[in-house]
């Protein structure tokens, strides 16, 4: 059982603080995806887990051991790393086998494991090839299955694909997830890709300058944003936020034109605060074409500056109150420049985030 | 119907084998001393200085050699066994002291952050960039205080002084393409760092390691200019001094000392090929991002 707990991590490079206070809690099995853009710590909090870097402040746990001072081989966990770190000099067998041979396993146990790792990963017929005989995506599999091998407690990812091409990146995720279905282990990934993290986590944490910015599961996360941040990083494209003042029960934008306040968020607001109205791309569709039934909706006449044609829908982009707004249009109509459309935005599915704190007015 | 054989254009021909010439004049000019050496080695005294003189040897033989190992009916009075260890011993000794020391240095450089570290290895290829003789006086007004005139100990602190930096900055180029995440990864695998080091950047560190000693052996076997100073006696003279044994007062043994040159050259010719076979294949770093 290994459950890993973080209290109170911090991370200083002499008077430069890259991580604050990390508490977390990762239960036995779960898949938890730490995710933030460059340099929000995410990285270094994963390899203070590992015990690659010092930590400066607070206790990592994994299982009932406090880790801190434990150098790497000693905490029983696996990682893989960015750029996967394979042995050049050793074929696919010597460094899946390579954890095992340093740890004394004899020659048929090594065998036995590193023949079960490869039948997993489907590295059966590459195992006598060096990595430099393999695709990207075949190294991949050979570091995720060097970190099978050991039968560790815990997996750690550090952006494992980010050196793929589109594509692949697909099908490894893919490929990561079913091995977390079949190889039962805690999980702890980090990516600055929010589909990854969307689609690979059983929870998020969104890291921001060293601090952790929200923790919840996928849907949590996407559906419920804590900040205006959150907002913005998780979903694709990123939530539109229009800057708007409360008035008598309405939300008055820079144009002066009015829009009701959702009906959830009625009690939380007060006369004349300066809120930020969020509003995903999704939620805001020509009348007639996509949302289908509004619960709670108002319709405003915008000018399309921009359409993006994708197929089965097309990204709208327009303007509200002289701010730059994504809309969709499900459905193959074509839609020009210059047109004005009547369009739908669903409130029920809209947030309101306070102006000076960023943060989610939702109770 | 078969098409005329195609012909390059006559100009370029021309071109092509004009540069073949060049080349082989080049080359001429490189080779030819060598070559007299390698020859003289196997002709006798009387027909290296015939005038006019003899291009095609006429004949060939091995007494050149016998005699200066002290066997056959000629001797000559040159202790040539007794340089041959001197140079083989204060060599390899200093290069093996010399890659130790590079080996560390050279991680520490690619590896580490610390204080002053551009400066100290700025302040090391600066070292190099004196040249040895300029030191001479200084290094022997020390060593006759020491006690370290003529002895091979004088000579091997020489040599791993002045090898040092040159192995510091080769292996350390070495290691820093070999990504830290190598080294990461065997720790989380269960290695001590040691291990790390030499199960895994080690071996990927081989061939320029074995590079940098072969540039350091050279150094010290070929060097001429300080061990002519500092050496007296059988106790430390190497071969390249040991080969002035051979102009006496009034005469000069050619064929003595062409057989030395061709002993000092043969092991210097292997090394250089070891290097060049090590330095062409480089290192294919395939476990990381191509």
């Amino acid at each position: 059982m290994a459950e890993i707990t973080l209290r109170g991590v911090e991370k200083h490079y002499g008077t430069m603080r890259v991580v604050h206070g990390i508490d977390l809690t990762i239960a036995h099995d779960e898949f938890v995806v730490l995710v933030g853009p460059s340099g929000c710590g995410k990285s270094t909090t994963l390899r203070m887990i590992a015990g690659l870097e010092d930590i400066t402040g607070g206790t990592i746990s994994i299982g009932d051991r406090v880790v801190n001072d434990l150098p790497p081989r000693k905490r029983n966990i696996s990682m893989v790393f960015q750029n996967y770190a394979l042995y050049p000099h050793m074929n696919v067998r010597d460094n899946l086998g390579f954890g095992l041979k340093i740890a004394g396993e004899s020659a048929a146990t090594i065998a036995a494991r590193v023949a079960e790792a490869a039948e997993i990963l489907g590295l059966t017929p590459l195992l006598d090839r060096t990595p430099a005989e393999l695709s990207g995506g075949q190294r991949q599999r050979v570091a995720m299955g060097r970190a099978i091998v050991r039968h560790p407690d815990a997996f750690l990812f550090d952006e494992p694909l980010s050196n793929l091409d589109a594509k692949l990146r697909g099908q490894m995720r893919a490929e990561i997830k079913k091995l977390h279905q079949k190889v039962r282990t805690t999980v702890v990934y980090v990516t600055h890709d929010q589909v990854e993290a969307m689609t690979l986590a059983d929870r998020i944490v969104v890291m921001r300058d060293g601090a952790i910015e929200q923790v919840g599961t996928p849907m949590q996360v996407f559906h419920h944003p804590r900040s205006t941040f959150v907002a913005t990083f998780i979903g694709s494209p990123p939530m539109n936020l229009i800057p708007a003042t409360v008035m008598g029960g309405s939300l008055r934008l820079a144009d002066a034109t009015t829009v009701p306040v959702p009906a959830r968020l009625r009690a939380a607001v007060r006369d004349g605060q300066a809120v930020t109205l969020g509003i995903r791309a999704d939620d805001i569709s020509p009348v007639g074409h996509g949302l289908g039934e509004v619960r709670e909706g108002v319709a405003l006449p915008l000018t399309v500056t921009l359409a993006e044609p994708l197929g089965t829908e097309s990204l709208i982009y327009t303007q509200i109150a002289g701010q730059e707004v994504l809309a969709k249009l499900y459905g193959a109509r074509l839609v020009r420049p210059g047109e004005v459309l009547s369009f739908q935005l669903a409130l029920d599915r809209a947030h309101l985030f306070d102006a000076a704190t960023t943060l989610s007015l939702e109770a | 119907m078969t098409a005329a054989p195609y012909r390059r254009p006559l100009k370029r021909r021309l071109q092509s084998a004009g540069l073949w010439l060049a080349t082989f004049l080049l080359m001429l000019v490189i080779c030819l001393p060598g070559l007299w050496v390698m020859l003289s080695a196997f002709r006798p005294n009387r027909e290296i200085l015939a005038k006019p003189p003899i291009w095609i040897p006429t004949e060939l033989t091995l007494n050149n050699f016998a005699k200066i190992f002290g066997f056959g009916s000629e001797q000559v009075g040159i202790p040539v066994t007794a340089y041959f260890v001197n140079s083989m011993v204060i060599a390899l000794t200093s290069t093996f002291i010399a890659l130790i020391i590079g080996m560390a240095g050279g991680y520490a450089f690619a590896r580490y952050r610390f204080r002053f570290k551009g400066g100290i290895f700025l302040g090391l290829m600066l070292f190099r960039a004196v040249p040895g003789i300029a030191l001479s006086l200084p290094i022997f007004m020390m060593w006759s205080r020491l006690g370290l005139i003529d002895t091979q100990m004088g000579l091997i602190i020489i040599y791993v002084s002045l090898n040092v930096p040159f192995t510091i900055w080769l292996i350390d180029g070495f290691f820093r393409q070999i990504p830290m995440s190598l080294s990461e990864a065997a720790q989380v695998d269960g290695c001590t760092p040691w291990q790390a080091f030499w199960k895994i950047e080690f071996p990927l560190a081989r061939s320029g390691i074995a590079a940098a000693g072969v540039f350091a052996f050279l150094t010290s076997w070929n060097e001429f200019a300080l061990a002519s100073q500092l050496t007296r006696s059988t106790d430390s003279k190497t071969l390249p001094v040991g080969l002035m044994d051979f102009t006496a007062q009034f005469t000069i043994d050619w064929a003595g000392m062409c057989a030395m040159a061709v002993i000092i050259i043969i092991p210097a010719l292997i090394m250089t090929f070891l290097v060049q076979k090590h330095l062409v294949a480089g290192l294919t770093f395939g476990g990381v991002k191509g």
